[in-house]
């Protein structure tokens, strides 16, 4: 909202520096944004009057002029007709600059010397009369800069008015607001309505159909008007708060608008077929064309104002070309009306229309003020574009709005919320300052706050006020006693920062990509659904198509930041993110089930690319490794890394299902080159992607200390010899079928393919430790353990074992 | 005899001085030394001696020996210790090569933020709590007073899943749920992401919020004031200005933002702060009863103050990015940074 320091000063004196009164307004509630200067595009133009006159010797349409500035003599050809002898004019001096770029030099025309311009209106940008010069108010002292003697500049504040204060969308109640804080008068216009027409009963009707969406509609109307520019006084007002002056009776009701904050609208009344008003809402389909010339298709519901026949105006967002005013219109139907703010909500938000009719009606103008705004506007047309009011006016008022009174407002409720005691009689002048009726009620108070504070119905609303006037510096600040925190213990929470530090420390920096992602995600992961298609959370207006659906997994996030930054030149990468992906429900449940997992990401280079670790290249057994240690670090037990050829955008032979107690938590493997080929990368990358709702359940925080072995451990190391495709796992689970007590621990030291073992064959080498707690092992009692364990994995793989 | 052994011994000496080398070291040792050594020739023959002469020659004879050998060692030793360091020299290496290490992970600064605010906030005993980032439109927006059609809807444009459905625009569906499980009194913050239709310099569509909830009985805007001084002061320092200027949320009321003095100018006024000296970081005030209405709380007995911030705004702050874009590109090159 923009309001303009001169407008303002109609209401309400203002002695304070301009950036005073923007600091007191913000630290009311009404936040300054910026206070911008408005000036005209020129300079060097002073007040001058004209000492001779006489026609040019050489040229039918031009004169001599003698012109002086009360210092010197200036000699100026000048093209106008309308200055006389004695006018004071505006002169653009040698040096002076016009809007356009325009510079004023010496010259001679048609042989006679030319020093300056006399410059119309038109020429200096304020104004729309092209038709001759300026002729200034005689009495301007002489030589001034026009921009001062005019008083052109203005100061205005851009002013944020939030959502609830509607009142506060027009000058006057910001002058207000003012008047509150400053402790000054608030001056209203003074309203007069000379009625010299005939009865306005006699001359048009109002018939509302919806009530429920148009409770009052008051209307005037205006005979033998002319229409033309509006006097300057009123242009500068409104070019100062953005809006473009059209013509005298147009300009009226923008200027009541911005002076009340109550939108009207005039029609040409000729236009109105049967001469009358009737409000009603559109039919589905109904097209009607709109002020602006847009075609408008209008929804069932959307409330318009119609004469006899046709619609002539949206309700309350705006009128129509059928029945504008025009430059020779004569009649004018001036509407002031009350329409139901969510309905025009609605309506402006389904034609995507947003004008500041449509938005002060939303927000709920002052129903009781209505009548007002219409009274000035019908002064102001008589004003400015003559004409005979007719006597009267209609007032429709079918639904009465209710109207707010006696709200109690307990001295002691304001302590308690404020936490400062305010004396009752200061609270009674704050509210009495802002137009509120204040009562005592004993020790208390019965406030009615004005119709046009909307926002106040409540004793909260008041103490708000009471806060807000006085400030709140002044309310002393306090601790509350801290209380126990109580998520200590939160296993999610615990989870999270563990998880966290323990990639952190692994090497692996966080990312954090959007929730929502494109929906060919599903393509290029390969993702099938049970149905064939696959099912997102679906966002209905979405920003754009490639943040339409709700990610359900990490993985692809990590595939498009890997690629961002192997564009940018960054290819190693060790990369994670715990974040929420979201799996559509079905059924009766109206929200997705959300899953926090972790995913991290690793390509390129193992290490740094430096002299000591050239180009080795992560793999498979990289991320698993990470992902091993994590679970080893979070003491979660009955861990299986289950091979899986179809996890649809990992690697078929590179590929593993988590699996806790059997059930599945994540996935870890090579993403599929057909993934990354869609994605236009060549290099390769290896994912994980866990659970850590599940997790959460599982991981243990308690530790038991067990005694360190007193006793030494002995190792055999065997070589088997096995088919190529034989998994590791087999054989370290048949070595610990037998849950041989000696049997410390089994582990994979050396895997070999090549020359040395026959084709189609792996050597897997197991070194086995045995220990006793209670003893030194001797040589036989191993030999027995281990010949049994190893004899057993022949027997059920028919394994070799090498070298024998 | 004891002129011999004199003789004997200064002879010894001298040669052990002439060994260079360890060799030669040894040399002397036999030579004097050695089974077959002269000391030890000498000492065979004390036989011949008389009997009164013997002790003392024999003593003699014995101390001379044992110098001796300990002259050998010493100097044995000195001479190890030298060729163990030229041995080492001969093993130098660059040791201005930059070590091999492994590096360590970042944590993305959106976390870190988020995580000094929440640390803040848990020292005054705040507890976090979660919810859901899909929402009801009823926790969302409904039970904060803020219903279907109205204006104040346009502070915050909104991502729908549905009539019903949306994702949170911003994380207070929290305190309603929190508040409808739990009877006051009530301390919490709830951090997470929040969504808006929004994308320029200074907005995302997603990004995250920390937001608290304080419901006791006598809780006051003096108590509000007090906890986000606290909270500036401690994330600021303790020097930074702020002020509470009223404000409207649909679901506070009295309702008041807090500015911070701005920390790239110190308040004189510049780009990041549009000149005004002040910087706009959290949204706050008393919860407005509809709220405890909503949720079934006496609103009488009780008040409470809730307030939000938003994580990104006071990274920049904290770290002097200028465009919010950056936090989401995820490039290496910025991660690294921090």
């Amino acid at each position: 909202m923009l309001v303009s320091l001169r407008w303002l000063r109609d209401y309400v004196n203002i002695d304070l520096d301009p950036h005073d009164l923007a600091e007191k307004l913000t630290m009311a509630g009404l936040e300054v944004d910026e206070i911008k200067e408005v000036r005209p595009e020129f300079s060097g133009v002073v007040t001058a009057k004209i000492l001779g006159l006489k026609p040019h010797p050489d040229a039918d349409k031009l004169s001599l002029c003698e012109v002086t500035d009360g210092k010197e003599v200036f000699p100026v050809v000048c093209g106008a007709r309308n200055m006389r002898v004695g006018d004071v004019v505006a002169l653009a001096k040698v040096g002076a600059s016009l809007p356009g770029g325009y510079t004023i030099k010496s010259s001679k025309i048609r042989g006679e010397l030319s020093e300056g311009m006399l410059c119309s209106e038109e020429e200096l940008g304020i104004g729309p009369d092209a038709t001759g010069v300026m002729i200034l108010p005689p009495e301007l002292p002489l030589g001034e800069d026009l921009t001062k003697a005019l008083d052109l500049a203005d100061l205005v504040l851009d002013i944020a008015v939030t959502p609830n204060r509607s009142d506060c969308l027009s000058i006057i109640g910001v002058a207000r607001e003012v008047a509150a804080i400053t402790g000054k008068k608030l001056c209203y216009p003074d309203i007069k309505v000379e009625e010299t027409g005939e009865d306005i009963r006699e001359v048009t009707s109002v018939d509302i159909l919806d009530p429920e969406l148009c409770p009052r509609y008051a209307a005037r109307v205006v005979k033998d008007v002319r229409i033309g520019p509006s006097p300057w006084w009123m242009r500068q007002r409104l070019e100062a708060v953005g809006l473009r002056p059209i013509s005298n009776v147009v300009d009226v009701t923008n200027f009541v608008m911005m002076e009340f904050g109550q939108p009207l609208h005039a029609f040409d009344f000729n236009f109105l077929e049967e001469g009358r008003i009737v409000v009603r809402g559109a039919e589905e389909g109904e097209v009607f064309v709109s002020l602006d010339g847009k075609e408008r298709v209008l929804k069932r519901g959307t409330l318009m104002i119609c004469d006899g026949v046709k619609p002539v105006a949206i309700a309350g967002i705006m009128g129509g070309l059928n029945s504008e005013i025009q430059d020779d219109t004569e009649t004018v139907l001036l509407e002031s009306a009350y329409f139901n703010p969510t309905s025009i909500r609605r309506s402006a938000r389904l034609l995507g229309m947003s004008t500041d009719a449509a938005f002060r009606f939303e927000r709920m103008i002052d129903p009781e003020g209505v009548l007002r705004a219409l009274d000035r506007a019908a002064q102001l047309v008589s004003l400015t574009a003559g004409g005979r009011i007719c006597k009267g006016f209609i007032d429709n008022y079918p639904r009465k709005l209710p109207v707010v009174k006696d709200i109690p407002l307990r001295v002691s409720r304001v302590k308690t919320v404020l936490g400062a005691a305010v004396p009752g009689r200061e609270i009674g002048k704050i509210l009495k300052n802002l137009e509120m009726t204040v009562t005592k009620d004993g020790k208390d108070f019965l406030v009615t706050p004005p119709t046009f504070r909307v926002d106040v119905s409540r004793e909260i609303d008041l103490i708000e006020e009471v806060a807000r006037i006085r400030g709140y510096d002044g309310i002393p600040e306090s601790v509350p006693p801290a209380g126990p925190r109580k998520d200590l213990k939160d296993r999610k929470k615990v989870l999270g920062e563990k998880v966290i530090a323990f990639m952190n420390g692994y090497g692996y920096s966080e990312v954090i990509n959007y929730s929502f992602t494109t929906p060919t995600s599903a393509d290029i992961l390969g993702l099938r659904g049970d149905d064939g298609g696959w099912g997102f959370v679906r966002i209905k207006n979405p920003l754009t198509e490639d943040q339409s659906v709700m990610r359900v997994t990490l993985v692809y996030g990590l595939l498009e930041t890997m690629k961002k930054n192997i564009n940018n030149g960054s290819f190693d990468l060790k990369l994670f993110e715990k974040g929420k992906v979201f799996i559509p429900k079905a059924g009766d449940v109206e929200l997705p089930r959300e899953s926090e997992r972790l995913g991290a990401l690793l390509t390129g280079s193992r290490y740094d690319q430096l002299w000591h670790s050239k180009g080795v290249q992560v793999d498979f057994y990289d991320v698993k490794g990470c992902l091993e240690n994590l679970l080893a670090m979070l003491r979660i037990e009955n861990v299986r890394f289950a091979p899986s050829a179809d996890v649809e955008f990992l690697h078929p032979g590179r590929a593993c299902r988590v699996l806790i107690d059997g059930k599945e938590a994540g996935i870890v493997g090579e993403v599929h080159p057909d993934v990354l080929e869609r994605m236009d990368m060549k290099r390769r990358a290896m994912v994980f992607e866990v659970d850590l709702d599940l997790l959460a359940d599982r991981f243990t925080e308690g530790v038991v200390f067990k005694e360190i072995k007193k006793f030494p451990a002995v190792y055999r190391d065997v070589a088997f010899l096995v088919g190529a495709d034989m998994e590791a796992e087999k054989l370290m689970d048949l070595a610990k079928a037998g849950e041989e007590e000696l049997l410390e621990k089994i582990e994979v030291f050396d895997v070999y393919r090549g020359e040395k073992v026959p084709k189609d064959m792996k050597s897997i080498a197991l070194r086995f430790t045995y220990r006793s707690d209670e003893r030194t092992l001797t040589d036989e009692e191993v030999a027995r353990v281990h010949g049994g364990i190893v004899q057993r994995i022949l027997s059920a793989t028919g394994a070799r074992v090498r070298g024998e | 005899m004891r002129d011999e052994l004199e003789k004997l011994r200064r002879q010894a000496l001298a040669e052990l001085d002439g060994a260079a080398r360890s060799e030669d070291l040894h040399a002397v040792r036999t030579k004097y030394l050695g089974r077959k050594g002269l000391l030890t020739a000498f000492l065979r023959r004390l036989g011949e001696i008389k009997d009164e002469e013997r002790p003392a020659l024999g003593k003699l004879t014995n101390d001379i020996k044992q110098e001796l050998s300990a002259r050998v060692d010493e100097a044995l030793r000195r001479l190890s210790a030298e060729g163990r360091h030229e041995a080492l020299l001969a093993e130098k290496i660059d040791v201005t090569l930059p070590g091999r290490g492994l590096k360590y992970g970042r944590l993305h600064p959106v976390t870190q933020t988020s995580r000094e605010i929440c640390d803040i906030f848990m020292a005054l005993g705040f507890t976090t709590a979660e919810g859901p980032e899909v929402e009801l439109d009823y926790y969302n927006f409904e039970a904060l007073n803020i219903p279907k059609d109205h204006p104040a809807r346009d502070m915050q444009d909104t991502l729908y899943v549905s009539d019903n459905v949306l994702l949170r625009t911003h994380t207070s569906p929290v305190q309603v749920r929190v508040m409808e499980k739990t009877p006051p009194p009530v301390r919490i913050i709830s951090p997470g992401k929040v969504y808006r239709r929004d994308s320029d310099v200074s907005h995302t569509p997603m990004f995250h919020q920390v937001e608290g909830l304080l419901v006791d009985r006598g809780v006051s805007l003096g108590d509000l004031k007090g906890v986000l001084t606290y909270f500036v002061h401690q994330m600021f320092g303790p020097q930074t200005a702020l002020r509470f200027r009223p404000s409207f949320f649909p679901f506070t009321e009295p309702s008041a933002e807090v500015d911070i003095q701005c920390v790239m100018c110190g308040g004189t006024g510049c780009r990041v702060c549009g000149q005004s000296g002040w910087l706009e970081i959290l949204g706050s005030g008393m919860v407005d009863p509809a709220v405890f209405n909503a949720v079934g709380y006496d609103q009488e007995e009780y008040t409470g103050f809730a307030f939000g911030l938003g994580v990104e705004r006071i990274a920049m702050l904290k770290y002097g990015i200028s465009d919010i874009r950056l936090f989401y590109e995820n490039d290496q090159r910025f991660l690294e940074q921090f």
